[in-house]
Protein backbone atom coordinates (compact mmCIF):
# COMPACT_ATOMS: atom_id res chain seq x y z
CA UNK A 1 0.00 0.00 0.00
CA UNK A 2 1.07 3.32 -0.61
CA UNK A 3 -0.40 6.22 1.33
CA UNK A 4 -0.11 10.30 -0.19
CA UNK A 5 -0.92 13.29 1.75
CA UNK A 6 -2.92 15.40 0.20
CA UNK A 7 -2.68 18.85 0.27
CA UNK A 8 -5.76 21.22 -0.11
CA UNK A 9 -6.33 24.66 -0.57
CA UNK A 10 -9.84 25.86 0.20
CA UNK A 11 -11.02 22.32 -0.17
CA UNK A 12 -9.72 22.12 -3.63
CA UNK A 13 -6.92 19.33 -4.24
CA UNK A 14 -3.45 21.21 -4.55
CA UNK A 15 -1.63 20.50 -8.35
CA UNK A 16 1.78 19.42 -6.42
CA UNK A 17 -0.69 16.68 -4.37
CA UNK A 18 -1.52 15.42 -7.57
CA UNK A 19 1.58 15.24 -8.59
CA UNK A 20 2.88 13.40 -5.95
CA UNK A 21 0.14 10.63 -6.90
CA UNK A 22 1.25 10.57 -10.37
CA UNK A 23 4.53 9.91 -8.47
CA UNK A 24 3.03 7.27 -6.39
CA UNK A 25 1.62 5.63 -9.84
CA UNK A 26 4.84 4.71 -10.66
CA UNK A 27 6.08 3.37 -7.71
CA UNK A 28 2.60 1.19 -7.42
CA UNK A 29 3.74 -0.28 -11.19
CA UNK A 30 6.93 -1.25 -10.53
CA UNK A 31 5.53 -2.67 -6.96
CA UNK A 32 3.48 -4.98 -8.94
CA UNK A 33 -0.07 -2.65 -8.96
CA UNK A 34 -0.32 -1.86 -5.10
CA UNK A 35 -3.21 0.35 -4.50
CA UNK A 36 -2.62 4.24 -3.71
CA UNK A 37 -4.41 5.67 -0.97
CA UNK A 38 -4.97 9.38 -0.60
CA UNK A 39 -4.80 11.19 3.08
CA UNK A 40 -6.99 14.43 3.13
CA UNK A 41 -7.31 16.82 6.47
CA UNK A 42 -9.34 18.98 6.72
CA UNK A 43 -12.59 20.27 4.08
CA UNK A 44 -12.52 18.38 0.99
CA UNK A 45 -14.60 20.48 -1.97
CA UNK A 46 -17.16 17.43 -4.07
CA UNK A 47 -14.52 17.62 -7.32
CA UNK A 48 -12.40 16.30 -4.71
CA UNK A 49 -12.78 12.72 -4.39
CA UNK A 50 -12.78 12.78 -8.84
CA UNK A 51 -10.16 14.49 -9.13
CA UNK A 52 -7.75 11.97 -6.91
CA UNK A 53 -10.04 9.44 -8.31
CA UNK A 54 -8.76 10.44 -11.77
CA UNK A 55 -5.28 10.32 -10.78
CA UNK A 56 -5.08 6.85 -9.48
CA UNK A 57 -6.15 6.66 -5.82
CA UNK A 58 -7.90 4.03 -4.78
CA UNK A 59 -9.53 5.03 -1.14
CA UNK A 60 -9.32 8.75 -0.19
CA UNK A 61 -9.16 8.59 3.59
CA UNK A 62 -10.69 11.69 4.69
CA UNK A 63 -10.14 13.42 8.36
CA UNK A 64 -12.95 15.30 8.12
CA UNK A 65 -12.93 16.34 12.24
CA UNK A 66 -13.41 19.86 13.62
CA UNK A 67 -9.68 19.79 14.68
CA UNK A 68 -9.03 19.71 11.06
CA UNK A 69 -10.36 22.96 9.65
CA UNK A 70 -7.39 24.89 10.74
CA UNK A 71 -3.13 23.27 9.44
CA UNK A 72 -1.84 21.44 12.60
CA UNK A 73 1.24 19.99 10.68
CA UNK A 74 1.44 17.27 14.10
CA UNK A 75 -2.45 16.89 13.65
CA UNK A 76 -2.18 16.16 10.18
CA UNK A 77 0.86 14.11 10.60
CA UNK A 78 -0.69 11.75 13.03
CA UNK A 79 -3.70 11.38 10.16
CA UNK A 80 -1.09 10.33 7.82
CA UNK A 81 0.07 7.64 10.94
CA UNK A 82 -3.20 6.56 11.31
CA UNK A 83 -4.09 5.97 7.43
CA UNK A 84 -0.54 4.07 7.75
CA UNK A 85 -2.16 1.60 10.82
CA UNK A 86 -5.46 1.04 8.87
CA UNK A 87 -3.36 0.37 5.31
CA UNK A 88 -0.56 -1.14 6.38
CA UNK A 89 1.80 0.91 4.10
CA UNK A 90 4.62 0.28 2.70
CA UNK A 91 5.36 3.75 1.22
CA UNK A 92 4.31 7.24 3.03
CA UNK A 93 4.60 10.19 0.76
CA UNK A 94 3.07 13.78 0.38
CA UNK A 95 4.36 17.31 -1.61
CA UNK A 96 7.92 18.83 -1.48
CA UNK A 97 5.83 22.41 -0.34
CA UNK A 98 6.83 23.55 3.03
CA UNK A 99 3.71 21.52 4.02
CA UNK A 100 4.19 18.65 2.70
CA UNK A 101 7.64 18.68 3.96
CA UNK A 102 6.30 19.44 7.65
CA UNK A 103 4.16 16.82 7.64
CA UNK A 104 6.17 14.36 6.22
CA UNK A 105 8.91 15.15 8.37
CA UNK A 106 7.06 14.59 11.74
CA UNK A 107 5.73 11.32 10.37
CA UNK A 108 9.05 10.43 9.45
CA UNK A 109 10.16 11.67 12.97
CA UNK A 110 7.43 10.33 14.20
CA UNK A 111 8.52 6.08 13.23
CA UNK A 112 11.92 6.78 13.48
CA UNK A 113 13.27 6.03 10.34
CA UNK A 114 15.01 8.51 7.49
CA UNK A 115 12.75 11.08 4.53
CA UNK A 116 13.88 12.38 1.81
CA UNK A 117 12.63 15.55 0.87
CA UNK A 118 12.07 17.02 -2.70
CA UNK A 119 12.18 13.50 -4.47
CA UNK A 120 12.48 13.89 -8.35
CA UNK A 121 12.96 10.11 -9.34
CA UNK A 122 12.28 6.88 -8.13
CA UNK A 123 15.36 4.25 -8.85
CA UNK A 124 14.82 0.50 -7.46
CA UNK A 125 12.56 -1.19 -4.83
CA UNK A 126 15.09 -3.15 -3.29
CA UNK A 127 17.10 -1.36 -1.93
CA UNK A 128 14.61 1.57 -2.10
CA UNK A 129 16.21 3.96 -3.68
CA UNK A 130 15.52 7.63 -4.59
CA UNK A 131 16.58 10.75 -6.13
CA UNK A 132 16.19 14.08 -4.35
CA UNK A 133 17.04 17.77 -5.37
CA UNK A 134 19.70 18.82 -3.55
CA UNK A 135 21.14 22.91 -3.59
CA UNK A 136 18.03 23.94 -4.69
CA UNK A 137 17.34 21.56 -7.69
CA UNK A 138 21.10 22.45 -9.29
CA UNK A 139 22.67 19.18 -7.86
CA UNK A 140 20.81 15.48 -7.07
CA UNK A 141 20.78 13.32 -4.71
CA UNK A 142 20.79 9.14 -4.74
CA UNK A 143 19.63 8.26 -1.27
CA UNK A 144 18.69 4.72 -0.24
CA UNK A 145 15.80 5.14 2.18
CA UNK A 146 16.47 1.66 4.76
CA UNK A 147 13.80 1.40 6.61
CA UNK A 148 9.98 0.65 5.95
CA UNK A 149 8.01 2.36 5.71
CA UNK A 150 9.78 4.86 3.32
CA UNK A 151 8.76 8.03 3.83
CA UNK A 152 9.76 10.76 1.39
CA UNK A 153 7.80 14.07 -0.66
CA UNK A 154 7.81 14.54 -4.16
CA UNK A 155 9.28 18.12 -5.56
CA UNK A 156 7.04 20.53 -7.04
CA UNK A 157 7.02 19.99 -11.05
CA UNK A 158 9.43 17.28 -10.57
CA UNK A 159 6.48 15.34 -12.43
CA UNK A 160 3.56 16.36 -14.12
CA UNK A 161 0.38 15.74 -12.52
CA UNK A 162 -0.88 13.54 -15.92
CA UNK A 163 -4.51 11.38 -15.08
CA UNK A 164 -3.89 7.42 -14.18
CA UNK A 165 -4.65 5.47 -17.73
CA UNK A 166 -6.84 3.39 -16.36
CA UNK A 167 -9.23 4.66 -13.18
CA UNK A 168 -12.21 3.38 -11.61
CA UNK A 169 -13.56 5.67 -9.03
CA UNK A 170 -12.47 6.41 -5.03
CA UNK A 171 -14.22 5.80 -2.18
CA UNK A 172 -14.39 8.57 0.42
CA UNK A 173 -13.88 7.12 3.34
CA UNK A 174 -13.68 9.05 7.14
CA UNK A 175 -10.65 8.26 9.00
CA UNK A 176 -10.54 8.35 12.57
CA UNK A 177 -7.90 10.36 14.33
CA UNK A 178 -6.79 10.25 17.85
CA UNK A 179 -4.96 13.47 18.40
CA UNK A 180 -2.69 13.57 21.24
CA UNK A 181 -2.77 16.24 23.50
CA UNK A 182 0.02 18.60 22.60
CA UNK A 183 -0.47 18.33 18.86
CA UNK A 184 -3.02 21.08 18.38
CA UNK A 185 -0.55 23.28 20.31
CA UNK A 186 0.86 23.98 17.04
CA UNK A 187 -1.85 25.65 14.97
CA UNK A 188 -2.27 28.38 12.96
CA UNK A 189 -4.90 30.78 14.73
CA UNK A 190 -5.48 32.59 11.89
CA UNK A 191 -5.05 33.02 8.38
CA UNK A 192 -5.33 35.96 6.60
CA UNK A 193 -6.05 35.39 2.66
CA UNK A 194 -4.39 36.35 0.03
CA UNK A 195 -5.86 36.91 -3.90
CA UNK A 196 -5.17 33.43 -5.01
CA UNK A 197 -7.55 34.26 -8.59
CA UNK A 198 -4.40 36.22 -9.02
CA UNK A 199 -2.38 33.35 -9.16
CA UNK A 200 -4.88 31.72 -11.01
CA UNK A 201 -4.42 34.25 -13.65
CA UNK A 202 -0.85 34.23 -13.76
CA UNK A 203 -0.74 30.49 -14.59
CA UNK A 204 -3.37 30.51 -18.06
CA UNK A 205 -2.13 34.30 -19.38
CA UNK A 206 -0.92 34.03 -22.78
CA UNK A 207 2.37 36.61 -22.02
CA UNK A 208 4.08 36.71 -18.78
CA UNK A 209 6.52 39.68 -17.89
CA UNK A 210 9.25 38.37 -15.27
CA UNK A 211 11.01 40.63 -13.08
CA UNK A 212 13.50 39.99 -11.18
CA UNK A 213 16.40 41.44 -8.50
CA UNK A 214 17.03 43.49 -11.23
CA UNK A 215 13.84 45.63 -10.91
CA UNK A 216 16.33 47.10 -8.07
CA UNK A 217 13.58 47.76 -5.50
CA UNK A 218 9.30 47.47 -4.49
CA UNK A 219 9.31 51.08 -7.24
CA UNK A 220 11.23 48.87 -10.23
CA UNK A 221 8.19 47.28 -11.59
CA UNK A 222 6.24 49.94 -13.06
CA UNK A 223 7.52 49.56 -16.66
CA UNK A 224 7.25 45.44 -16.25
CA UNK A 225 4.21 46.03 -15.30
CA UNK A 226 2.93 48.48 -18.41
CA UNK A 227 4.51 46.10 -20.74
CA UNK A 228 2.40 42.97 -18.88
CA UNK A 229 -0.75 45.64 -19.65
CA UNK A 230 0.24 46.21 -23.29
CA UNK A 231 0.27 42.86 -24.18
CA UNK A 232 -2.85 41.46 -22.39
CA UNK A 233 -0.76 39.63 -19.77
CA UNK A 234 0.15 39.37 -16.09
CA UNK A 235 4.06 40.05 -14.15
CA UNK A 236 5.39 36.87 -12.30
CA UNK A 237 8.76 37.74 -10.40
CA UNK A 238 11.37 35.59 -8.83
CA UNK A 239 12.13 34.10 -5.27
CA UNK A 240 14.09 37.00 -4.74
CA UNK A 241 11.86 39.41 -5.05
CA UNK A 242 8.85 37.99 -2.92
CA UNK A 243 11.09 37.41 -0.30
CA UNK A 244 12.30 41.27 0.10
CA UNK A 245 9.08 41.73 -0.05
CA UNK A 246 8.82 43.87 -3.15
CA UNK A 247 5.91 41.99 -4.79
CA UNK A 248 3.57 39.58 -2.93
CA UNK A 249 4.39 35.78 -3.03
CA UNK A 250 1.29 34.97 -5.60
CA UNK A 251 2.98 36.17 -8.27
CA UNK A 252 6.26 33.75 -7.73
CA UNK A 253 7.36 31.77 -10.66
CA UNK A 254 9.32 29.13 -9.74
CA UNK A 255 9.93 25.66 -7.42
CA UNK A 256 7.73 26.99 -4.92
CA UNK A 257 6.21 29.62 -6.94
CA UNK A 258 3.54 28.94 -9.69
CA UNK A 259 4.28 26.98 -12.92
CA UNK A 260 3.64 28.93 -16.11
CA UNK A 261 3.64 27.76 -19.60
CA UNK A 262 2.85 31.19 -21.77
CA UNK A 263 2.74 31.87 -25.35
CA UNK A 264 5.75 34.28 -24.25
CA UNK A 265 7.85 34.71 -20.88
CA UNK A 266 9.49 37.86 -20.79
CA UNK A 267 12.09 37.49 -17.75
CA UNK A 268 13.49 40.92 -17.18
CA UNK A 269 16.74 41.67 -14.63
CA UNK A 270 16.36 37.48 -13.63
CA UNK A 271 19.30 35.31 -13.63
CA UNK A 272 17.25 32.15 -14.07
CA UNK A 273 18.40 29.96 -11.44
CA UNK A 274 17.56 26.32 -11.67
CA UNK A 275 14.39 26.84 -9.36
CA UNK A 276 13.23 29.65 -11.28
CA UNK A 277 13.90 27.87 -14.37
CA UNK A 278 11.91 25.04 -12.89
CA UNK A 279 8.65 27.31 -13.24
CA UNK A 280 9.00 28.68 -16.84
CA UNK A 281 10.84 26.38 -18.70
CA UNK A 282 7.22 25.17 -20.43
CA UNK A 283 7.28 28.97 -21.52
CA UNK A 284 6.96 28.54 -25.56
CA UNK A 285 9.52 31.28 -26.36
CA UNK A 286 11.34 32.84 -23.95
CA UNK A 287 12.83 36.42 -24.48
CA UNK A 288 15.32 37.35 -21.57
CA UNK A 289 16.40 40.80 -20.92
CA UNK A 290 19.98 41.00 -18.69
CA UNK A 291 22.61 42.95 -18.27
CA UNK A 292 24.39 39.91 -18.14
CA UNK A 293 25.12 37.93 -21.13
CA UNK A 294 26.22 34.65 -19.57
CA UNK A 295 23.27 34.92 -17.03
CA UNK A 296 21.86 31.46 -17.34
CA UNK A 297 18.38 32.74 -17.95
CA UNK A 298 20.40 34.57 -21.68
CA UNK A 299 21.86 31.41 -22.56
CA UNK A 300 18.98 29.49 -22.03
CA UNK A 301 16.27 31.88 -23.20
CA UNK A 302 14.92 31.50 -27.33
CA UNK A 303 15.98 35.16 -27.68
CA UNK A 304 18.32 37.83 -25.44
CA UNK A 305 18.36 41.50 -25.32
CA UNK A 306 21.58 42.71 -23.16
CA UNK A 307 20.99 45.66 -21.43
CA UNK A 308 19.02 47.09 -18.40
CA UNK A 309 16.03 46.39 -18.19
CA UNK A 310 15.00 50.29 -16.86
CA UNK A 311 16.26 51.28 -20.20
CA UNK A 312 15.17 48.26 -22.51
CA UNK A 313 11.53 47.94 -20.99
CA UNK A 314 10.04 51.52 -21.62
CA UNK A 315 11.80 51.61 -25.08
CA UNK A 316 9.41 48.44 -25.82
CA UNK A 317 6.55 50.12 -24.45
CA UNK A 318 7.46 53.45 -25.87
CA UNK A 319 7.63 51.42 -29.38
CA UNK A 320 3.84 49.38 -29.08
CA UNK A 321 2.73 52.73 -28.30
CA UNK A 322 4.00 54.24 -31.48
CA UNK A 323 3.23 51.17 -33.53
CA UNK A 324 -0.46 51.53 -31.75
CA UNK A 325 -0.59 55.44 -32.82
CA UNK B 1 14.80 38.08 29.41
CA UNK B 2 15.43 35.58 26.19
CA UNK B 3 17.84 33.00 26.08
CA UNK B 4 17.71 31.89 22.31
CA UNK B 5 19.83 29.26 20.68
CA UNK B 6 20.66 29.19 17.08
CA UNK B 7 21.53 26.25 14.93
CA UNK B 8 23.88 27.04 11.85
CA UNK B 9 25.12 25.16 9.10
CA UNK B 10 28.22 25.93 7.16
CA UNK B 11 27.44 25.39 3.59
CA UNK B 12 29.29 26.03 0.08
CA UNK B 13 28.55 29.38 -2.12
CA UNK B 14 26.89 27.72 -4.73
CA UNK B 15 25.54 31.03 -6.28
CA UNK B 16 26.88 30.04 -9.67
CA UNK B 17 27.79 26.50 -10.45
CA UNK B 18 28.06 23.34 -8.44
CA UNK B 19 30.91 20.76 -8.38
CA UNK B 20 31.17 17.60 -6.63
CA UNK B 21 33.73 15.72 -4.56
CA UNK B 22 35.64 13.28 -6.65
CA UNK B 23 33.80 10.65 -4.88
CA UNK B 24 30.62 12.03 -5.28
CA UNK B 25 29.99 12.17 -1.59
CA UNK B 26 29.98 16.32 -1.04
CA UNK B 27 30.16 19.06 -2.93
CA UNK B 28 33.41 20.74 -3.61
CA UNK B 29 33.75 23.90 -2.35
CA UNK B 30 37.30 24.62 -3.13
CA UNK B 31 36.79 27.89 -5.38
CA UNK B 32 33.68 29.06 -4.21
CA UNK B 33 34.11 29.36 -0.65
CA UNK B 34 31.87 28.91 2.14
CA UNK B 35 28.82 30.71 3.59
CA UNK B 36 25.58 30.15 5.94
CA UNK B 37 22.52 29.77 3.89
CA UNK B 38 19.91 32.66 3.85
CA UNK B 39 17.17 31.46 6.48
CA UNK B 40 20.23 30.21 8.47
CA UNK B 41 21.47 33.96 8.20
CA UNK B 42 17.84 35.27 9.23
CA UNK B 43 17.43 32.79 12.07
CA UNK B 44 20.52 34.46 13.56
CA UNK B 45 18.76 37.74 12.90
CA UNK B 46 16.16 37.05 14.52
CA UNK B 47 18.11 35.56 17.60
CA UNK B 48 19.74 38.46 18.17
CA UNK B 49 17.01 40.86 17.58
CA UNK B 50 14.87 38.37 20.52
CA UNK B 51 18.06 38.70 22.45
CA UNK B 52 18.56 42.50 22.36
CA UNK B 53 14.70 43.24 22.74
CA UNK B 54 14.59 41.36 25.42
CA UNK B 55 17.99 41.64 27.33
CA UNK B 56 18.55 38.09 26.89
CA UNK B 57 21.24 35.59 25.25
CA UNK B 58 21.74 34.39 21.33
CA UNK B 59 23.91 31.60 21.60
CA UNK B 60 24.84 29.95 17.76
CA UNK B 61 25.55 26.47 17.57
CA UNK B 62 26.50 24.29 14.65
CA UNK B 63 27.38 20.52 14.25
CA UNK B 64 30.55 20.22 11.45
CA UNK B 65 34.03 20.53 10.72
CA UNK B 66 36.37 22.45 12.92
CA UNK B 67 36.62 25.16 9.88
CA UNK B 68 32.86 25.80 10.53
CA UNK B 69 34.39 28.24 13.60
CA UNK B 70 34.19 30.67 10.54
CA UNK B 71 30.47 30.69 10.13
CA UNK B 72 30.44 30.81 14.12
CA UNK B 73 32.30 33.87 14.15
CA UNK B 74 30.37 35.51 11.08
CA UNK B 75 26.62 35.32 13.82
CA UNK B 76 29.35 36.12 16.65
CA UNK B 77 29.88 39.71 14.66
CA UNK B 78 26.27 40.59 14.08
CA UNK B 79 25.37 40.05 18.33
CA UNK B 80 25.46 36.46 19.00
CA UNK B 81 26.67 36.57 22.91
CA UNK B 82 27.97 32.70 22.76
CA UNK B 83 29.37 30.06 20.61
CA UNK B 84 29.39 25.88 20.58
CA UNK B 85 30.93 23.88 17.73
CA UNK B 86 30.09 19.98 17.96
CA UNK B 87 32.84 18.64 15.96
CA UNK B 88 32.78 15.93 13.35
CA UNK B 89 32.83 14.66 9.50
CA UNK B 90 29.91 16.66 7.60
CA UNK B 91 29.36 14.05 5.31
CA UNK B 92 29.06 11.53 8.09
CA UNK B 93 26.17 13.73 9.40
CA UNK B 94 22.31 13.16 8.04
CA UNK B 95 19.33 15.34 10.04
CA UNK B 96 18.82 12.77 13.00
CA UNK B 97 22.56 13.17 13.99
CA UNK B 98 22.15 16.54 13.84
CA UNK B 99 19.07 16.53 16.13
CA UNK B 100 20.22 14.29 18.21
CA UNK B 101 23.74 16.41 18.64
CA UNK B 102 21.45 20.07 19.10
CA UNK B 103 19.60 18.42 21.71
CA UNK B 104 22.40 17.16 23.44
CA UNK B 105 23.99 20.56 24.07
CA UNK B 106 20.21 22.04 25.26
CA UNK B 107 19.70 19.26 27.44
CA UNK B 108 23.37 20.06 28.67
CA UNK B 109 22.86 23.52 28.97
CA UNK B 110 19.68 23.40 31.29
CA UNK B 111 21.41 20.58 33.62
CA UNK B 112 24.23 23.19 33.55
CA UNK B 113 22.47 26.21 34.28
CA UNK B 114 18.45 24.91 35.61
CA UNK B 115 17.21 27.02 32.48
CA UNK B 116 15.88 26.13 29.31
CA UNK B 117 16.90 27.93 26.20
CA UNK B 118 13.33 29.95 25.21
CA UNK B 119 13.50 29.19 21.94
CA UNK B 120 15.59 27.10 19.94
CA UNK B 121 15.90 28.59 16.26
CA UNK B 122 16.90 26.71 12.95
CA UNK B 123 16.79 27.48 9.07
CA UNK B 124 14.22 26.03 7.55
CA UNK B 125 16.29 23.68 5.26
CA UNK B 126 19.64 24.27 4.49
CA UNK B 127 20.68 25.62 1.05
CA UNK B 128 22.98 22.47 0.14
CA UNK B 129 21.13 19.18 1.68
CA UNK B 130 17.41 20.73 1.94
CA UNK B 131 16.37 17.90 4.02
CA UNK B 132 13.70 20.07 6.14
CA UNK B 133 13.77 18.17 9.09
CA UNK B 134 16.63 18.89 12.20
CA UNK B 135 14.05 21.34 13.54
CA UNK B 136 11.08 18.76 13.82
CA UNK B 137 13.56 15.95 14.84
CA UNK B 138 14.95 18.13 17.82
CA UNK B 139 11.45 19.29 19.06
CA UNK B 140 10.49 15.22 19.17
CA UNK B 141 13.69 14.68 21.15
CA UNK B 142 13.00 17.69 23.26
CA UNK B 143 9.35 16.94 23.99
CA UNK B 144 8.43 20.82 22.30
CA UNK B 145 6.20 22.54 19.67
CA UNK B 146 7.90 23.53 16.43
CA UNK B 147 6.78 25.25 14.03
CA UNK B 148 8.21 25.78 10.35
CA UNK B 149 8.97 28.05 7.93
CA UNK B 150 8.06 30.76 10.02
CA UNK B 151 9.28 34.34 8.98
CA UNK B 152 9.08 36.65 12.01
CA UNK B 153 8.72 35.95 15.34
CA UNK B 154 7.88 38.04 18.42
CA UNK B 155 8.53 36.69 22.15
CA UNK B 156 5.78 38.15 24.77
CA UNK B 157 6.78 36.81 28.09
CA UNK B 158 6.56 32.79 27.97
CA UNK B 159 4.25 33.03 24.89
CA UNK B 160 5.94 33.32 21.15
CA UNK B 161 3.78 34.47 18.26
CA UNK B 162 4.66 33.30 14.84
CA UNK B 163 3.92 34.34 11.10
CA UNK B 164 4.81 33.01 8.06
CA UNK B 165 3.11 33.63 4.28
CA UNK B 166 2.29 29.95 2.44
CA UNK B 167 0.50 29.76 -0.51
CA UNK B 168 -2.91 30.15 1.30
CA UNK B 169 -2.20 33.33 3.07
CA UNK B 170 -0.30 34.75 5.89
CA UNK B 171 -0.63 32.54 8.88
CA UNK B 172 -0.13 33.55 12.65
CA UNK B 173 0.84 30.70 15.50
CA UNK B 174 0.81 31.24 19.07
CA UNK B 175 2.50 28.76 21.40
CA UNK B 176 3.74 28.59 24.81
CA UNK B 177 7.85 28.70 25.35
CA UNK B 178 9.94 26.87 25.16
CA UNK B 179 9.23 26.05 21.65
CA UNK B 180 11.73 24.90 18.51
CA UNK B 181 10.97 27.67 15.36
CA UNK B 182 12.37 27.16 11.90
CA UNK B 183 13.20 30.39 10.29
CA UNK B 184 12.66 30.93 6.36
CA UNK B 185 13.83 34.11 4.44
CA UNK B 186 12.03 36.98 4.10
CA UNK B 187 10.84 38.28 7.58
CA UNK B 188 14.27 39.96 8.61
CA UNK B 189 16.67 41.68 7.04
CA UNK B 190 19.86 39.78 8.23
CA UNK B 191 22.87 42.72 9.11
CA UNK B 192 26.32 42.44 8.04
CA UNK B 193 28.96 42.21 10.95
CA UNK B 194 30.33 45.80 11.67
CA UNK B 195 34.46 46.22 12.13
CA UNK B 196 33.52 46.34 15.64
CA UNK B 197 31.32 43.45 15.95
CA UNK B 198 34.15 41.18 14.15
CA UNK B 199 36.92 42.67 16.79
CA UNK B 200 34.37 41.61 19.56
CA UNK B 201 33.61 38.31 18.24
CA UNK B 202 36.99 37.39 17.99
CA UNK B 203 36.90 37.52 21.73
CA UNK B 204 34.37 35.28 22.95
CA UNK B 205 35.81 32.04 22.94
CA UNK B 206 34.06 28.99 21.44
CA UNK B 207 33.09 26.41 23.42
CA UNK B 208 34.13 22.76 21.48
CA UNK B 209 32.18 19.82 22.20
CA UNK B 210 32.69 16.33 20.48
CA UNK B 211 29.86 13.85 18.98
CA UNK B 212 27.92 12.08 21.33
CA UNK B 213 27.14 9.33 19.75
CA UNK B 214 28.06 7.55 16.53
CA UNK B 215 26.26 9.30 13.32
CA UNK B 216 23.88 6.79 11.44
CA UNK B 217 24.43 8.83 8.65
CA UNK B 218 21.96 10.33 5.78
CA UNK B 219 21.58 7.56 3.23
CA UNK B 220 23.32 9.27 0.71
CA UNK B 221 24.67 6.71 -2.21
CA UNK B 222 26.24 9.65 -4.62
CA UNK B 223 25.66 13.11 -5.37
CA UNK B 224 25.04 14.20 -9.30
CA UNK B 225 25.21 17.34 -11.31
CA UNK B 226 22.47 17.79 -14.28
CA UNK B 227 24.35 18.31 -17.16
CA UNK B 228 24.26 22.00 -18.38
CA UNK B 229 22.57 23.45 -22.06
CA UNK B 230 24.35 24.83 -24.19
CA UNK B 231 23.05 28.48 -25.40
CA UNK B 232 20.62 28.20 -27.76
CA UNK B 233 19.36 31.72 -27.23
CA UNK B 234 19.48 34.19 -30.75
CA UNK B 235 20.69 37.83 -29.80
CA UNK B 236 18.14 40.54 -30.81
CA UNK B 237 19.78 43.33 -29.60
CA UNK B 238 21.73 45.48 -27.20
CA UNK B 239 20.28 48.17 -25.26
CA UNK B 240 17.26 50.21 -25.91
CA UNK B 241 18.12 50.28 -29.96
CA UNK B 242 16.79 46.12 -29.38
CA UNK B 243 12.98 47.99 -29.30
CA UNK B 244 11.99 47.86 -32.49
CA UNK B 245 13.15 44.35 -33.00
CA UNK B 246 11.68 43.55 -29.89
CA UNK B 247 8.13 44.69 -30.79
CA UNK B 248 8.67 42.91 -34.48
CA UNK B 249 9.02 39.76 -32.25
CA UNK B 250 5.99 40.28 -30.52
CA UNK B 251 4.46 40.72 -33.19
CA UNK B 252 5.47 38.07 -35.18
CA UNK B 253 4.13 35.78 -32.15
CA UNK B 254 1.18 37.46 -31.75
CA UNK B 255 0.92 38.37 -28.81
CA UNK B 256 1.47 42.46 -29.62
CA UNK B 257 -0.84 44.42 -32.28
C1 LIG C 1 14.88 25.47 -2.26
C2 LIG C 1 14.86 26.71 -3.12
C3 LIG C 1 13.70 27.05 -3.80
C4 LIG C 1 13.66 28.19 -4.62
N1 LIG C 1 12.52 28.49 -5.31
C5 LIG C 1 12.52 29.55 -6.14
C6 LIG C 1 11.37 29.89 -6.93
O1 LIG C 1 10.30 29.27 -6.85
N2 LIG C 1 11.46 30.95 -7.78
C7 LIG C 1 12.60 31.69 -7.92
O2 LIG C 1 12.61 32.63 -8.72
N3 LIG C 1 13.67 31.41 -7.17
C8 LIG C 1 13.67 30.36 -6.29
N4 LIG C 1 14.78 30.13 -5.54
C9 LIG C 1 15.85 31.14 -5.53
C10 LIG C 1 16.79 31.04 -6.70
O3 LIG C 1 17.84 30.14 -6.39
C11 LIG C 1 17.43 32.41 -7.00
O4 LIG C 1 18.03 32.90 -5.84
C12 LIG C 1 16.45 33.46 -7.51
O5 LIG C 1 15.64 32.95 -8.54
C13 LIG C 1 17.24 34.62 -8.02
O6 LIG C 1 16.39 35.68 -8.35
P1 LIG C 1 16.83 36.79 -9.39
O7 LIG C 1 17.20 36.12 -10.65
O8 LIG C 1 15.76 37.81 -9.41
O9 LIG C 1 18.08 37.45 -8.66
P2 LIG C 1 19.63 37.34 -8.96
O10 LIG C 1 20.08 35.94 -8.98
O11 LIG C 1 20.27 38.29 -8.03
O12 LIG C 1 19.77 37.86 -10.44
C14 LIG C 1 19.49 39.14 -10.86
C15 LIG C 1 19.79 39.21 -12.35
O13 LIG C 1 19.41 40.46 -12.84
C16 LIG C 1 20.44 41.00 -13.64
N5 LIG C 1 20.32 42.45 -13.50
C17 LIG C 1 20.66 43.22 -12.45
N6 LIG C 1 20.32 44.50 -12.67
C18 LIG C 1 19.72 44.53 -13.88
C19 LIG C 1 19.12 45.56 -14.66
N7 LIG C 1 19.05 46.82 -14.23
N8 LIG C 1 18.61 45.22 -15.87
C20 LIG C 1 18.67 43.95 -16.31
N9 LIG C 1 19.23 42.94 -15.62
C21 LIG C 1 19.73 43.23 -14.41
C22 LIG C 1 21.71 40.39 -13.14
O14 LIG C 1 22.67 40.32 -14.19
C23 LIG C 1 21.25 39.01 -12.71
O15 LIG C 1 21.33 38.07 -13.77
C24 LIG C 1 14.82 29.00 -4.73
C25 LIG C 1 15.97 28.65 -4.02
C26 LIG C 1 16.01 27.53 -3.23
C27 LIG C 1 17.29 27.19 -2.52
Amino acid sequence: MIVVYVETVGGVVAEVSLEAVAFARTLAAAGGGIPVDAVVCGPLGDAGPKELAEAGVRTVLHADAGEFDVFSGAAHARAVLAAREQTRAVVLMGGGTNRGNDVMARVATELDVAMAANVVAFEGLSPFTVTRQVVGGAALEEVRLGSRPAVFSVAGHAVEATPAETAGPATLTPLAVTLEPGDLTVRAVSVEAVDTEAAGNLKSARVVVGAGRGAGGPEGFGDALELAELLGGQLGVSRVVTSLGWRPHHEQVGQTGSRISPEVYIPCGISGAIQHWAGCASSKVILAVNTDADAPMMTKATYAVVGDMHEVVPAVNEEIRRRRG
Amino acid sequence: MADVLVCVKRVPDFSGEVLLSDDAQSADARYVGHTLSNHDLCAVETAVQLAAATGGSATVLTVGSADAVEQLRTALGVGCTAAVLVEADPVTLGPADVAREVAAVVADHEASRGAAYDLVLLGNDAADSGDFQVGIRLARLLDRPVVTGVQTVTLDGDRVTLVSDVAEGRETYRLPTPAVVTVLEGGVEPRYPTITGRMKAKKIPVEERALSAEPVGSGRVRLRVPAPQSSTSTLLGEGPEAAPAVVDLLQQLGVAR
